[in-house]
């Protein structure tokens, strides 16, 4: 590996102290599993590593019905894979999860890392965004919590400001009636990157849609909502005819490029496909 | 640059050893711990060559900075064994269905499967994909890599509960 300073401070003020004086080249280690592939094949340039795996309180689990699930910077995605309250409620994050790389990176990769990443297809954010997921950060003159929807500034960017860290995400408690699913796509199961995926988290009452989030993930520099596909459902009660118009806009609204794992229009021929399988899968297991 | 002193317990035994902290737990494990079992596929999480077990979870150790396994506990290869003379029914197995063939992968593999065969003694097919899905073999197509796991879970269920049939189900447990 190449040469880094390496940095292990036991509080967050200490954390991001570092960070600012330190400046470009210091760079957070959580789990490590993106940052020391990036390093080894020269995809970032590492000066120092701030490993905060030694500060307290950054791995808890907590979950309420009133007010949701929240997880620390440290939580592994196997932590998470395995948690009662995440199979019971959030099946949709869970499968994500259980999809991301493989076993021996989920014991190390943390979900936090994963959505700092900020990669456009990136397997925990789509499920995320669709259930109103928030961010948490830490910032001396005082933390702020962030819709995720509005955490990605673009491909690898994030709206967190220097010095600033992600401490913790919060995902509302899913409400009556609700239900969720997420399903990704790609060429084998394990160790592979999304083609697409296509989160769907509805509410709905009498068998009318009352509420709707769509995310798709790696089909534009970030991971996509879709609005406008959202506002046909809503007031819908699901019938086929609406779905198909559901998932006709939510092709038109995503921005695929064409790269190595498949072209642009294929992409787009998914997003339909799997858009529509997604409310289906959503609408089979109400909470 | 300076170095650390990093202690770990590694199969057993007490190690301190003095590592650069840019230094990875494979290369430290390789190198200053002259345990060579482990092996480097690809040092980038891609093949599971490099498979321990570190604090009763397997990693990656090309994935794993040598000093923070600071005060860990880590099993390799070498730990599957309680004595030279004395195989593990994995590597038993193994050996007998001709799941090794160049080698390599073949340490990753027994750590992965030790793992789920501890907590899940009876898998299926799916569940050995499913427990295997980071392991990369590029020799023996894995069909004898999966008979000897099958073959390895009955003599294990049938030694810890004497006849091997009431095993308990853990089929349902946590990857
Ligand atoms: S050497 Fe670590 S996964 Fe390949
Ligand atoms: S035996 Fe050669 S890679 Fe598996």
């Amino acid at each position: 590996m190449r040469r880094f300073e390496y940095h292990e401070p036991k509080s967050l003020d200490e954390a991001s102290e570092l960070l600012g004086t330190l400046g470009e080249g210091a760079f957070i280690l959580a789990g490590g599993t993106d940052l020391f592939v990036e390093i080894r094949e020269r995809l970032r340039e590492v000066k120092h590593l701030i490993n905060i795996k030694r500060i307290s309180d950054l791995s808890a689990i907590e979950y309420s019905e009133t007010s949701g699930l929240r997880f620390g910077a440290l939580v592994t995605a196997g932590e998470l894979e395995a948690e009662p309250s995440v199979i019971r409620y959030y099946p949709n994050l869970r499968r994500a999860l259980a999809e991301l790389a493989s076993i021996q990176v989920r014991n190390r990769a943390t979900v936090i890392g994963n959505i700092c990443r900020a990669s456009p297809s990136a397997d925990t954010i789509p499920p995320l965004i669709a259930d109103g997921a928030s961010i948490e950060t830490f910032r001396p003159e005082g933390g702020r919590t962030i819709p995720l929807a509005e955490f990605f500034a673009g491909p690898g960017r994030t709206v967190l400001e220097q010095g600033e860290i992600a401490i913790a995400i919060i995902i509302p408690p899913p409400q009556q009636g609700s239900g969720r699913s997420y399903i990704k796509h790609g060429r084998r199961k394990a160790m592979e990157l999304a083609t697409v995926g296509v989160a769907v988290s509805l509410d709905a009452k009498d068998n009318i849609c009352t509420g709707a989030r769509i995310a798709l993930g790696a089909v534009g520099p970030v991971v996509l909502r879709a609005h406008k596909a959202e506002e046909i459902l809503i007031g819908s009660s699901f019938d086929q005819n609406t779905v198909e118009r559901v998932a006709e806009q939510a092709m038109q609204e995503c921005t695929p490029i064409s790269n190595v794992r498949s072209s642009a229009e294929y992409r787009r021929s998914m997003v339909g496909v799997l858009t529509r399988r997604a409310i289906e899968l959503a609408r089979e297991e109400p909470a | 640059m300076t170095k650390r002193v990093l202690e770990m317990t590694v199969n057993g035994e007490e190690r301190s050893l003095a590592v650069a902290s840019y230094r990875s737990l494979l290369d430290v494990l390789r190198e200053e711990g002259g345990l060579t079992g482990t092996k480097k596929g690809c040092d980038v999480g891609d093949c599971g060559a490099c498979t321990v077990i570190m604090d009763g979870k397997p990693v990656n150790a090309c994935l794993v900075l040598a000093v923070e396994a600071q005060g860990a506990e880590i099993t390799t290869v070498e730990g599957l064994q309680s004595s030279p003379d004395d195989l593990h029914p994995l590597q038993e197995a193994m050996m007998e269905h001709g799941a090794s063939q160049c080698g390599f992968c073949t340490p990753g593999i027994l750590i992965m499967a030790k793992c789920l065969l501890d907590r899940n003694p009876h898998p299926t097919d799916e569940e050995i994909r499913f427990g295997l899905s980071g392991n990369i073999c590029r020799c023996t197509g894995y069909t004898k890599i999966f008979d000897a796991i099958r073959t390895a879970g009955k003599r294990m269920a049938a030694a810890s509960t004497g006849d091997g049939t009431k095993a308990p189900d853990f089929s349902k447990a946590e990857a």
